[in-house]
């Protein structure tokens, strides 16, 4: 799921108006807000919960249920490592391994310049070209430890999301 | 299955026994008003079953085809033919069991019903003894009995609890106790926490608060400070 273009200037007012205007669902609401601030901050929870007349604690159920959403802030980049079975066998934990090593962070992790967040995930679908990352929405194939210090330098310097 | 329509009265039968349910009544509500014993952990009459803790198994058979369901949610039809403690049955109740107690072994509850079925220790490994089973009878009561909607689940697979909105006491609580009667593992407990509840009863300040174990403070010790002045 990338970040939706255009967003990124909306404010909170205006995806709450939007969340309670068009009844849109629990669901997609905390996406919105996920996709906004890169986490769901107490008082957008509790925003969202009033304005679409659910309960709080239906909203911290689902908020806490799903891996997509955040209760901490994310990175800029997220980095999904893959640790499917092909991309297993053909080194990802080493490759997760220099991710850690570089970005000096632990895999569930964001680092401390708000940057990139470092996940392992179990198979993305691309084996045929393992091991592969996946960082943003964009696939990494064949990807070497030696090559990780650029990839993570390419997103690094790329200011725009 | 076959999706017959049909309206009115169901016969079918119960290990056995001829027995009539209606249109909508599941099978365990058929088997409680003709006394058949099934065991179930998060089914009470006053609220929406919810199928979680699949101790109330039963085998029902559908023409050719024989299956396990929850009898708390399968909703009853002309001609089922329901077993309530086949082989199969029992066993798979066992493993329910023994899954309950690796939860919560002190639970007199799980205890008894293990015991019932022989099983005195679990294989499995115990991960956390918080005695609480997850069958969501407290949150349930707590929406659609109280309607507070004080209490959610949180989380999910091994972390998985209850607990009030953004892990602190939840200002919907209002120290009712519905929760903690209704909780089959006495996982929930209250506490007293104040000397008055200005924030629930609108009263002069002058009894006992309870304070419950998992929503929280009930956000009365600062109000009935801030009343004592
Ligand atoms: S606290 Fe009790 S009632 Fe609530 S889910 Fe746990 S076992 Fe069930
Ligand atoms: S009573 Fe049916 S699953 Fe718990």
């Amino acid at each position: 799921m990338g970040q939706p273009k255009g967003l990124v200037s909306e404010n909170a007012y205006t995806i709450l108006n939007e969340v309670e205007e068009k009844r849109v669902s629990l669901i997609a609401a905390l996406q919105k807000i996920q996709a906004r601030y890169r986490y769901l901050p107490e008082t957008a929870m509790r925003q969202v919960a009033a304005r679409l007349r659910v309960p709080v604690s239906q909203v911290y159920h689902v908020a806490t249920f799903y891996s997509a959403f955040s209760l901490k802030p994310k990175g800029r980049h997220i980095v999904n490592v893959c640790l499917g079975t092909a991309c297993h066998v053909k080194g990802a934990g080493l490759i997760l391994d220099r991710f850690k090593r570089e970005l000096k962070v632990d895999e569930g992790d964001t680092t401390e310049d708000g940057q990139f967040t470092l996940q392992a995930v179990r198979c993305i679908g691309c084996c045929s070209i393992a091991p592969a990352v996946m960082i943003d929405t964009e696939t990494h194939g064949y990807v070497r430890q030696d090559k990780v210090a650029d990839i993570i330098k390419r997103y690094r310097e790329s200011k725009e999301k | 299955m076959s999706h017959v329509e049909w309206q009115g009265q169901a016969k079918f039968t119960i290990d056995g026994k001829e027995v009539v349910g209606y249109k909508g009544e599941t099978i365990l509500e058929v088997a409680r008003r003709e006394g058949i014993n099934i065991p179930t952990l998060c089914y009470h009459e006053a609220l929406e079953p919810y199928a979680v803790c699949r101790l109330c198994l039963v085998e029902v058979t559908v023409g050719k085809r024989t299956r396990l369901v929850t009898s708390c949610i399968y909703e009853v039809a002309p001609g089922i033919e329901v077993k309530t403690s086949t082989e199969r049955v029992t066993r798979n109740r066992k493993a329910v069991l023994e899954l309950l107690l690796a939860r919560a072994p002190d639970a007199p509850v799980i205890r008894k019903l293990a015991a019932e079925y022989g099983i005195e220790k679990s294989r499995y490994p115990l991960i956390k003894n918080d005695n609480c089973i997850l069958c969501g009878l407290c949150v349930r009561a707590c929406r659609e009995i109280v309607g507070a909607d004080a209490i959610g689940f949180i989380d999910r697979g091994t972390e998985r609890r209850v607990g009030p909105p953004i892990e602190r006491q939840s200002e919907r609580c209002i120290g009712c106790g519905t929760c903690v009667y209704i909780c089959p593992t006495a996982a929930i407990s209250l506490k007293d926490v104040s000397k008055s509840m200005p924030g629930v009863h609108k009263h002069p300040y002058d009894y006992e608060a309870p304070e419950c174990s998992i929503c929280g403070e009930m956000n009365l010790e600062s109000e009935s400070k801030a009343g004592e002045r």
